[in-house]
């Protein structure tokens, strides 16, 4: 029992995260005994400390940090004998574990933990919204549901899954062993449910959860009660967990390329994950600085924020949005990339325009930069900044406009198979493509004046991160649910989840436009009596889109614990993941695999993307086919 | 492995372009005149408003067709390109791109966009341009209540917490909070401006039509946010005058006639913020939530407890309530006499 709490692992963790809150206790202590402060333990101070000591104690009892530990003491590390690879039983998922494939498993199952709880919170806020007046819960209590609403479904959802899918296939579709930072990305992960359990315990604080919204504009998230500062130190953990993976993709992606994987051969899904990296890791720093600001605020007396000490309010909107804004991009450029795979392997054609795929993302990188304070056009800010905002935030439609157009030529004369994947891809693209227009429409300064604050707003980004990423995700999920587990999803729930996701979607956020519109006010717990048609029928469909989440749930688990084998291919997709066996081998691949081609030649006769040495392939040299149809504008030109 | 490309593939060759053209406009104007029939804005009521409604009728007529075209292509391919019984193994033709195509898509979306722009920088300049002889008014949000200032030149400015403007006469709003960030929105004229503590933000309005309409606060300022909201008044000169007439006069009615104590807790008395926005009161007739029920609260209470509550709110908190969220400012809003009433009002009916 002893050697249970000795070595790395979930007692250990357990028994540190005591350690942390007892050296939070013991600092505070110390200071202020020193300033001669009373009372010498203050309960706010002890929680603030220990926010930041326990989950690090825990992450030090696990094992996350004991082989840097080792290294940087002089002692002997742990003989790296590949025995942290792999999982065996379920007990691996709950240990520090190096292997992408686990670490990929870990990122989506426990980001999916979050969206259930995230979707359940909705679910009671349109309880409450079904008639207006109070019915079930208290105006803070309902401040507090979606401000943890849309912060569980933001940082511990969208933005880890996403990193969760690549992770498992990125370093395959690179043909790369693993990551190049295996330690890194275990310590990444295992900061993420550190952050999630922390926003959801604030509802165990004092004077309830944060309710400032997961914008958490100063001076409200300055003087609301001690629940904000689970979000401010919460999002620090989601924050270092994104930055950490961003910079693992960036040199995973830079400097493990297989043989003949030239930049313009990676698969879509990489370039994606490329630009949404470059994206974490310039702009994630800015909600760091944001919200450490408002903690020094309210905890140490800083006037960052307070007007009559010479502190600047709008400050902290521009630097909050300086991150937000990139982040709605973090939020869907892995989406256009999981897509970009799909539509291609689903319409057994090439991705039209390939290249123009690629600089569109890196366009949106660039621009995505500029847009910030068009979040900011009612705020009394300097006039004349809406402008050139303005302008940058319709240009960045264009960019989005030239891969909504290539996945509709990808579509033309294809041989569309419209099972569950495709469906939420296509899904995906229609209902995109209304959250865009609705964009351009907020980026029209004189509509955004009405509009901003009220349920338009709601709308537009449920259309874009419901209707454009969640259903991404959905797609990547089934897409790439085969290669995970070995098994098949049952692809009439799948048919049948789609169906009702998409159906009840619209039926819930698509009237949210006029009721915004017409004069609606978002994040109100109670509202005037002309919207209550709306709302109750709002608040009845969207339960039934709760309920096609269940049927998501049921599909998976029962698919993963006994569906039927899928087969290494059953996509005949051109990608490397798909080359290797359903799960993966541990490392991968047998031998470093060599690319020859674009990774999506479909219909181009006998033309292949990567070599496995030791398989039955025999290698074609790409432009030795009869149908030459590697000129032109077909990427696998290049470095050849 | 990749199949054998399509050549027998048995669809039409010809190409549907001109079909998928005819159905688009089908579908197009039926979209638009959908987007315009419906009844997007409320009660038009500045001369701003017109403006704002028309630019978004436009965006309506640009905005459809996009959405028509993506829909019709999707469709399109979905009914024409989906994969039969017998094309499993069936690859699509290897199109990797057109280079004049995507010229085309990259064009014309920029040039529809640079043009919306300029549209919009226009009626931007439109709406915000200062009128002559524009009255000022100042307005301070607080949690959770809007109070406004009426400066009178060479007098002390006339308070009053509900907005009283008049038909066609120009207004500056200067704009300011006490406390955290609200958001001073008449939807009714389609402007709104944050309320920023430290700094004075402001829009111009002309109001142009006869009218009560809500005032809403847009930015969530906390517990009360939700009922944040009162009436802006647009009235003839006249009965404009009349109405500042009676604030310029002593308080006659305050200090001579009896006070409706009833109507105080409903409405309010025009400094002091009504009670019932916050506070559930049967006899009052009043379901806020914000602050505690006084039909619960009050019974037990002695006059002397009432009164402290009112003008000292967070000596003593409710349970399951947080102190600072009521005004502390009754105690110079109401006058003794009002207080009094109030105080006698709420120890006879509350509870009953």
């Amino acid at each position: 029992m002893v050697a249970k709490f000795r070595g790395p692992g979930m007692y250990r963790a357990f028994l540190f995260t005591a350690y942390g809150v007892a050296l939070a206790y013991g600092i505070i202590f110390l200071f202020r005994t020193w300033y001669g402060l009373d009372p010498v333990l203050k309960g706010t101070a002890v929680l603030e400390l220990a926010l930041f000591s326990a989950p690090l104690g825990f992450l030090v009892g696990l094992g996350a940090f004991s082989y840097w530990f080792y290294w940087a003491a002089g002692k002997k590390t742990l003989a790296e004998d590949h025995s942290g690879h792999g999982a065996h039983s379920w007990r691996d998922y709950f240990r520090v574990n190096t292997d992408h494939k686990v670490i990929g498993i870990q990122y989506v199952v426990t980001s999916f933990f979050f969206f259930f709880i995230g979707g359940l919170f909705a679910m009671l806020m349109r309880a409450e919204l079904a008639q207006p007046g109070r019915q079930f819960v208290d105006p803070n209590t309902f401040n507090g549901l979606f401000s943890v609403h849309a912060s569980l479904l933001i940082f511990l959802f969208i933005i880890p899954v996403f990193a969760g899918l690549a992770n498992f296939v990125l370093p395959l579709m690179i043909g790369a062993p693993d990551m190049a930072f295996p330690r890194l990305n275990a310590l990444s992960f295992w900061m993420l449910p550190l952050a999630g359990i922390m926003m959801l315990m604030s509802f165990g604080a004092p004077g309830g959860s944060f309710a400032s919204g997961w914008t958490a504009y100063a001076p409200l998230s300055v003087t609301a009660p001690e629940g904000q500062v689970f979000f401010t130190i919460g999002v620090q953990f989601a924050g270092a967990s994104s930055i950490a993976t961003a910079l693992n993709f960036l040199v995973t992606i830079i400097t493990m390329r297989a043989p003949g994987m030239s930049f313009f051969r990676m698969p879509l899904l990489v370039w994606a994950n490329f630009s949404t990296s470059l994206l974490v890791v310039i702009a994630t720093p800015f909600i760091a600085v944001s919200q450490f600001m408002v903690l020094f605020d309210r905890s140490l007396g800083f006037n960052f924020f307070e007007p009559a000490g010479g502190g600047d309010v709008l400050m902290y909107q521009h630097i909050f949005w300086f991150y937000s804004h990139p982040a709605v991009y973090i939020m869907m450029l892995p989406g256009f990339g999981i897509v970009s795979e799909i539509l291609a392997v689903k319409s057994r054609k090439p991705i039209f325009g390939y290249r123009m795929m690629a600089f569109s993302l890196l366009a949106i990188v660039v621009l995505g930069f500029t847009v910030w304070a068009h979040h900011m056009f009612v705020s009394g800010m300097q006039d004349w900044i809406r402008i050139p905002m303005m302008v940058t935030t319709a240009i960045i439609a264009v960019p989005t406009g030239i891969k909504i157009f290539s996945w509709l030529a990808t579509l033309w004369r294809g041989v569309l198979h419209l099972d569950t994947p495709m469906l939420f891809a296509l899904g995906f693209l229609t209902m995109f493509t209304l959250g865009g227009i609705s964009g351009v429409m907020l980026a029209v300064i004189p509509v955004t004046i009405h509009v901003s604050d009220t349920y338009f707003i709601v709308a537009h980004i449920h259309y874009v991160l419901f209707g454009g990423s969640l259903f991404t995700i959905f797609a990547g999920v089934y897409y790439w649910f085969p290669k995970m587990t070995g098994r098949m999803y049952d692809e009439r729930l799948g048919k049948l989840h789609f169906w009702m996701t998409f159906i009840f979607f619209n039926l819930t956020f698509a009237p949210m436009h006029v009721i915004g519109i017409q004069g609606m006010p978002r994040r109100v717990a109670d509202y005037a009596e002309q919207w209550a048609g709306w709302n109750l029928a709002i608040s009845i469909m969207s339960f039934f889109l709760g309920l096609s989440a269940l049927v998501f749930a049921y599909n998976i688990i029962a698919s993963w614990r006994g569906g039927p084998h899928a087969g290494n291919n059953p996509w005949r997709a051109l990608t490397l993941e798909w080359q290797v066996t359903s799960p993966p081998p541990i490392f991968n691949f047998d031998a470093v695999p060599t690319v020859v081609g674009g990774p999506y030649e479909y219909g181009v006769p006998g033309a292949v993307h990567g070599v496995l040495k030791g398989g039955a392939e025999v290698p074609q040299p790409a432009g030795a086919t009869a149908s030459g149809s590697h000129a032109g504008a077909s990427p696998s030109k290049d470095g050849e | 492995m990749p199949g054998r490309m399509g050549k027998e593939r048995g669809r039409q060759e010809r190409t549907p372009v001109g079909w998928m053209v005819v159905h688009g406009a089908i579908a197009s104007a039926f979209g638009i005149a959908a987007g315009l029939a419906i009844d997007w804005f409320p009660q038009q009521a500045s001369t701003q408003s017109s403006a704002i409604d028309h630019l978004y009728d436009v965006l309506i007529w640009v905005s459809v067709p996009i959405f028509v075209t993506v829909m019709i292509i999707v469709l399109f391919s979905v009914q024409n390109f989906r994969m039969r019984p017998g094309e499993e193994n069936l690859d699509g033709p290897p199109i990797h791109g057109n280079t004049r195509l995507e010229i085309i898509w990259t064009a014309i979306p920029a040039i529809i966009l640079v043009v919306l722009c300029s549209y919009a920088w226009i009626v931007l300049n439109d709406i915000e341009e200062a009128k002559a002889g524009e009255m000022r008014i100042n307005v301070t949000g607080q949690q959770f209540a809007w109070s406004y200032e009426y400066p009178q030149p060479g007098g002390k400015p006339i308070k009053s917490n509900v907005l009283y403007l008049i038909k066609d006469q120009p207004v500056r709003f200067n704009v300011k909070a006490l406390d955290v960030i609200h958001d001073f929105w008449v939807p009714a004229f389609r402007l709104k401006i944050d309320a920023v503590p430290g700094i004075t933000t402001r829009y111009r309005v002309t109001p142009d039509r006869l009218g009560s309409y809500p005032v809403v606060c847009a930015e969530l300022c906390g517990l009360g946010h939700s009922v944040m909201r009162s009436r802006a008044n647009v009235v003839t000169r006249a009965d404009f005058n009349k109405w500042i007439a009676g604030k310029k006069a002593p308080a006659a009615a305050a200090g001579g006639g009896a006070v409706d104590a009833k109507k105080l807790f409903t409405d309010g008395n025009g400094t002091a913020t009504a009670c019932g926005g916050c506070h559930t009161l049967a006899d009052a007739g009043t379901n806020g939530t914000t602050g505690p029920n006084l039909d619960k609260v009050v019974p037990g209470m002695s006059s002397a407890e009432i009164k402290q509550s009112i003008v000292q709110p967070d000596a003593k908190i409710a349970p399951g309530f947080q102190a600072g969220i009521m005004p502390k400012d009754y105690g110079d809003t109401l006058s003794p006499q009002e207080l009094d009433a109030l105080v006698k009002y709420l120890g006879e009916v509350a509870g009953k």
